[in-house]
């Protein structure tokens, strides 16, 4: 599964020290793009030179609309994340444990994790409308599979034998949950929260593009742009989207390995 | 100091039911073990000695007969037997004090007794310094040592091992039996180990219980009379070795016919025709 790469990586970001060779492609790319709209190779009405997109930054991260349409993307990607990954984990830890539950249960989870998240707009748009309950909705179901599927993976790995040692102390149910399923599959859920925090930010940002005209948001600064024609700030935008997305994935990693540190690294 | 128990085993029966057919893993056991003994019990694989050990600490509940702890009735697990598996079944994600409180979560003490029996246990199987460490950090052997504290952190009355140095390498194997009998000298506890390895039975029990399998019996109880700490090297000792050891070898003679080279050539020619 996925789940299992993305967690084995998240451990070496730390150990590794950051590596300048990284640049080497950006830093060419950046040069090719100056080079090629200086010396008036292509449309700078379609593509803008890097100075230009570099002073509609400036200008726009003073703009209040930039604080507002940021911090509104942040606050629903991250209460949709929270709502999300919390149902996920109970309802994944849910079916792992129980074996009726994941008989019952079970057969539909898979079937319907089937369904492209994107398909489900539609239908909550019907029922919630455009405002920012559909959006953050939304946002917690692309959270909920990955952290569902953690848990109940995770849960699933735990051996006979340490459940064995659980009963030789006479482990009761909450610390059977609290004491060995919960660290046990944190593996996993990790991995799980991991994935559902890249896929929020992408939901985010989705949400603001397919339901528009519904207040502030990053996304929703990108489709002002595409609508003026400022290329610009199209470009500066799909930078930010993507410049947070990293900055998440910078965050969960190091999250990640200080709470499984516990685990060899080179696991 | 643990109380050490009295373990009465009678007239003992378990079979486990496969494809609706019963299949009897241990037949007519009885064996009495007095507080404070060490009692090793050997015998090849598929012989019933872990099922033993397993329906003693209660992690198998079904079976014929009776099993007694101190005039008691064994149902279930209890924190007044400890065990030690084969696999230190240790948490990964816990330190080593940690793991060896694992041990004391159900235990009737306040936090600070709880950190100094925990403390102490840690010391008596030599392993101060590494409280802090994880499992993946540890050697097989402390490892082992760690679940052995687990086991014994809650003061049981009986410490039931099964086979728990057989993973481990020669060297490491024969200096943790010194270290088990120093444990349960200090700890005066009853003592019963499971294992395949008829020194390591002669050289930790008072008694050695010889099983044969199919289904599992009890076939001899010989005694080990010599003093501690023994001397593996000792005539006295390598007899009674033998004596257990005995009992395994004439098992082939009877069961199996020994088949000469000439008689399978000959065999080989005839398929060949």
């Amino acid at each position: 599964m996925t789940t299992s790469t993305i967690s084995s990586d998240a451990s070496l970001p730390q150990l590794r020290r950051f590596d300048w060779r990284g640049l080497v492609l950006p830093a060419g790319f950046l040069l090719v793009w100056a080079l090629v709209t200086a010396l008036g190779w292509v449309n700078t009405k379609l593509i803008p030179p890097p100075q230009a997109v570099l002073s509609t930054a400036v200008s726009f991260i003073g703009k209040a609309q930039f604080f507002n349409g940021l911090g509104a993307s942040l606050w629903r990607d991250l209460a949709g994340f929270a709502i999300g990954s919390l149902a996920g984990v109970v309802f994944g830890a849910l079916l792992g444990v129980s074996r009726w539950a994941g008989r019952i249960v079970g057969p539909t989870f898979h079937t319907l994790k089937h369904i492209a998240l994107f398909a489900w707009l539609p239908l909550i748009s019907t029922w919630l409308g455009q405002g920012d309950a559909a959006k953050v909705l939304f946002i917690g179901l692309s959270a909920f599979y990955p952290v569902a599927l953690g848990a109940l993976e995770g849960v699933h790995g735990i051996a006979r034998s340490q459940l064995e040692v659980a009963r030789v102390y006479g482990f009761g149910r909450v610390q059977l949950l609290f004491k060995l399923i919960l660290p046990g599959a944190s593996p996993q859920i990790l991995a799980g929260l991991h994935l559902a925090l890249i896929y929020a930010w992408l939901a985010t940002i989705g949400a603001e593009y397919l339901l528009a005209k519904s207040g502030p948001g990053i996304g929703d600064a990108v489709i002002q742009g595409k609508a003026a024609f400022d290329v610009p700030l199209v470009i500066f935008g799909m930078l930010l989207i993507g410049l947070v997305g990293a900055l998440f994935n910078q965050i969960a990693n190091r999250i990640e390995a200080r709470l499984l540190r516990w685990r060899d690294a080179r696991h | 100091m643990a109380h050490a128990g009295t373990l009465e085993i009678k007239n003992l029966n378990k079979q486990y039911t496969v494809k609706g057919e019963p299949l009897p893993v241990l037949e007519n056991i009885s064996l009495s073990i007095k507080p404070g003994e060490f009692v090793s019990i050997v015998g090849s694989s598929g012989c019933g000695k872990s099922t033993l050990l397993r329906l003693v600490i209660g992690l198998e509940q079904e079976y014929q007969g009776e099993i007694l702890l101190d005039g008691k009735r064994i149902v279930g697990t209890s924190l007044d037997r400890g065990i030690v598996f084969q696999e230190h079944r240790l948490f990964p994600w816990l330190t080593v004090e940690q793991n060896v409180g694992v041990g004391l979560l159900n235990a009737d003490l306040s936090p600070a007794q709880k950190k100094k029996t925990v403390d102490e246990h840690i010391a008596l199987v030599g392993l101060k310094g590494f409280e802090t460490a994880y499992p993946y950090q540890l050697s097989g052997g402390m490892s082992q040592r760690v679940a052995i504290a687990r086991a014994l952190v809650n003061r049981p009355e009986v410490l039931l091992l099964d086979e728990p140095f057989g993973a481990l390498d020669a060297l490491t194997r024969s200096h943790l039996q010194q270290e088990l009998q120093r444990i349960w000298e200090a700890e005066g506890i009853t003592a019963i180990l499971v294992t395949h390895d008829v020194e390591e039975a002669v050289y930790l029990g008072d008694r050695v219980v010889v099983m044969q399998p199919r289904p599992g019996r009890i076939k001899r109880i010989v005694d080990v009379p010599l003093p501690r700490s023994r001397d593996r090297g000792s005539y006295a000792f390598s007899q009674i070795k033998d004596d257990v050891l005995s009992e395994f070898s004439d098992t082939p003679h009877s069961d199996v016919k020994l088949v000469t080279p000439q008689e399978s050539l000959g065999a080989n020619w005839q398929f060949a025709w």
